[in-house]
């Protein structure tokens, strides 16, 4: 029963981390029926924001300490880079292909995937680095279930972030903007919504939520380097493929599904299968719902 | 003047290939040229690249189906391959008298042996991960043969007599310059034979229009299923002659990276083009080597860096930037050097390009 619980907890720790960089995965997608693959790159990018910023802060703090201000500053400054990073790549590499093959963007995207991935090695250098400690950790013990008020700030984060961001989709005037675009680009653009601002922002939102999860996965496994993004991207993208692609609830669900299973792989004697797992959960769902578990099923038109 | 029958124009296209390699792997060997096994590494890493490539656009390009696994097929060609040979075949051709014309015989079919079995090997997981295609779609199917590749990937990594994570040493060196470009050849006669045949025209008809394909009574999931057969198989080939070329495999060369390399010559040639996917197998294999001098130029702070992977990245967004439908758009090479019009005899829209979903 502890196991079970254990395992449990730090399922949703890290399928929370999966949910938030599905979201971004899963927005993008719903809108311009784009595999962004360099979203998991994008998040990666956030950690190595968070791992400078944070080295400032605590190099330059009075008593040495982190207070939880400065946290709050570092995880700011990481979605300001990694906001500013979605605005470009969608308007560099992504724009100009509107109108072109869809898969022309999709190899775009691996470029800048590459990009993310070999400027990280040319910029921090391929080395892993350890994350600072931007809160001090402590030991919680729930009557033999341990775990660290990481993992409840990883929780919370997230959750604050997801509440967030259903709140921007579902009651705001841009989230209502952002559904019309992605259930028809064109009928939008004709109603007078500017669908290439919409575009944009909804870049904006998804790479500063995978700043989120950077800054969230720095906190709770402190080892980063520039490849860190590949796995987490991908399990993401599983996650929110898994959810149906283009719904938000869906990724948060997928995202704790994948975290949790892999948990229980991970702590069971096939733990060395733990990276495949997620694919196999996947391969299955597909075969039965080919549209995810809360994906619509698109009847073809003739 | 009559043409002649098929299967004679084929066997005269092999036999002046044959011909035309082994000259080639004479002349290449006499080459007085310093580090002449680095270019000759990158000569025949490039025919890999180019099986690969015109192989996966017989999934991705003729029929349309949008496969993302390519490495993980590669891998599975591979790996059995080289088993065969350490635990089998190798000993036998040990045991023969060594450099003898027996020897050199016995090692070349024993070769074409393994090439076929990981090939064919291959073909059965191509099978596998093509049923599924019956159901899914577009990018579903993307994601799900790109997590074949992983599983492919994770379960190598967990199989002790292949080596595992310590990768599988001790392949003999038996594949050169010949076969990996025979194969490459024959790969490239095979999808041209296609695109001309009824196969082909029904792998176009399902790319296009798979409801009408469908109600024109095309049987899509065979063909579609077909398309993956054919395309894992060759890719299994040049995974073994890999095998026999680099002397080691470890899981971590297959992953998806490569997958999404391969994909990238594809679509950088021109979907459904077979000289595209050449032309761009050549430029992607050849621009991160011709990059390495770059090191040398960095300035002052930079200097020791090797920035050749970011500028091959740059290169490969920029590429796609300025060629959207690819190098060739869905043109063969000679159509767009005499200005021709494509065979459907009017200028086709390329912005449309396949339909992915």
């Amino acid at each position: 029963m502890q196991t079970l619980l254990q395992n449990l907890l730090n399922g949703i720790a890290a399928g929370s981390i999966y949910a938030l960089i599905a979201l971004g995965y899963t927005m993008v997608y719903g809108i311009l029926k784009l595999i962004n693959f360099a979203h998991g790159d994008v998040f990666m990018l956030g950690s190595f924001v968070g791992y400078y910023a944070g080295g400032y802060f605590s190099r330059h703090s009075p008593n040495g300490q982190m207070a939880f201000g400065y946290a709050a500053i570092v995880m700011l400054l990481a979605m300001l880079v990694c906001g500013l990073f979605g605005y470009l790549n969608e308007r560099i590499a992504y724009r100009p292909l509107r109108n072109a093959p869809r898969i022309a963007s999709l190899i775009t995207a691996i470029g800048v995937s590459f990009f993310l991935e070999y400027g990280g090695q040319f910029v921090f250098g391929p080395d892993p680095k350890f994350f600072p400690t931007l809160v001090e950790k402590h030991l919680l013990n729930f009557s033999g279930v341990v775990t660290t008020n990481y993992q409840l700030i990883v929780l919370g984060v997230a959750l604050v972030f997801m509440a967030l961001l259903q709140y921007i989709v579902y009651g705001t005037k841009f989230g209502r903007a952002m559904r019309a675009v992605s259930y028809n680009f064109e009928t939008a653009s004709l109603m007078g919504i500017p669908t290439d601002r919409v575009i944009s922002i909804t870049f904006v939102i998804g790479s500063m939520l995978a700043a989120v999860a950077g800054i969230l996965y720095g906190l709770a496994y402190p080892k980063i380097d520039p490849l860190m993004g590949i796995m987490p991207g991908l399990k993401a993208f599983v996650a929110a493929v898994l959810g149906g692609i283009g719904n938000v609830p869906g990724a948060v669900v997928g995202g704790l599904v994948i975290g949790i299973i892999e948990a229980f792989v991970g702590g069971s004697s096939f733990s060395n299968y733990r990276d495949a797992i997620a694919f196999v959960i996947l391969i299955v769902i597909l075969l039965f719902r080919p549209s995810g578990l809360f994906g619509k099923y698109q009847a073809e038109k003739v | 003047m009559e043409r002649l029958p098929w299967w004679l124009r084929d066997l005269i296209y092999l036999a002046f290939l044959v011909g035309l390699l082994i000259a080639l792997s004479y002349g290449l060997d006499a080459l007085p040229i310093s580090g002449m096994a680095y270019y000759n590494r990158i000569i025949v890493l490039m025919g890999i690249n180019i099986t690969l490539a015109v192989s996966l656009n017989i999934i991705n390009g003729h029929a349309g189906q949008f496969s993302l696994g390519h490495a993980g097929f590669m891998a599975i060609g591979a790996y059995f391959a080289a088993f065969l040979t350490i635990t089998y075949l190798s000993p036998y051709v040990d045991k023969l008298p060594s450099d003898s014309t027996q020897q050199w015989i016995a090692q070349n079919t024993l070769l074409l042996v393994a090439v076929i079995a990981g090939g064919t090997f291959a073909a059965i997981a191509g099978y596998l991960v093509g049923l599924p295609s019956l159901r899914l779609r577009g990018d579903y199917l993307a994601i799900v043969t790109l997590g074949f590749g992983e599983i492919i990937r994770v379960l190598i990594l967990n199989i002790d007599q292949i080596g595992a994570a310590r990768g599988l040493s001790g392949i003999p060196k038996w594949s050169n310059f010949f076969w990996v470009y025979l194969l490459a050849g024959i790969t490239i006669l095979i999808s041209w034979r296609l695109v001309n045949s009824s196969v082909g025209r029904a792998f176009l008809a399902v790319r296009e229009d798979q409801i009408a394909a469908e109600s024109m009574g095309v049987d899509t999931t065979k063909y579609k299923v077909k398309a993956f057969i054919m395309g894992s198989f060759l890719a299994g080939a040049a995974g073994a002659l890999y095998a026999h070329f680099m002397m080691y495999l470890n899981p971590t060369m297959f992953t998806f990276d490569k997958s999404f390399i391969v994909l990238a010559m594809v679509v950088l040639g021109g979907l459904g083009s077979i000289s595209g996917s050449v032309v761009a197998a050549i430029i992607l294999t050849f621009l991160p080597e011709g990059l390495r001098g770059a090191k040398d130029f960095m300035p002052g702070a930079l200097a020791g860096k090797d920035p050749r992977m970011l500028i091959y990245s740059i290169m490969l967004i920029v590429l796609m930037l300025t060629r959207p439908q690819g190098l060739l758009g869905r043109r063969e090479l000679w159509e767009v050097l005499t200005r021709r019009k494509d065979s459907t005899g009017g200028k086709r829209d390329e912005k449309s390009g396949p339909p992915v979903s």
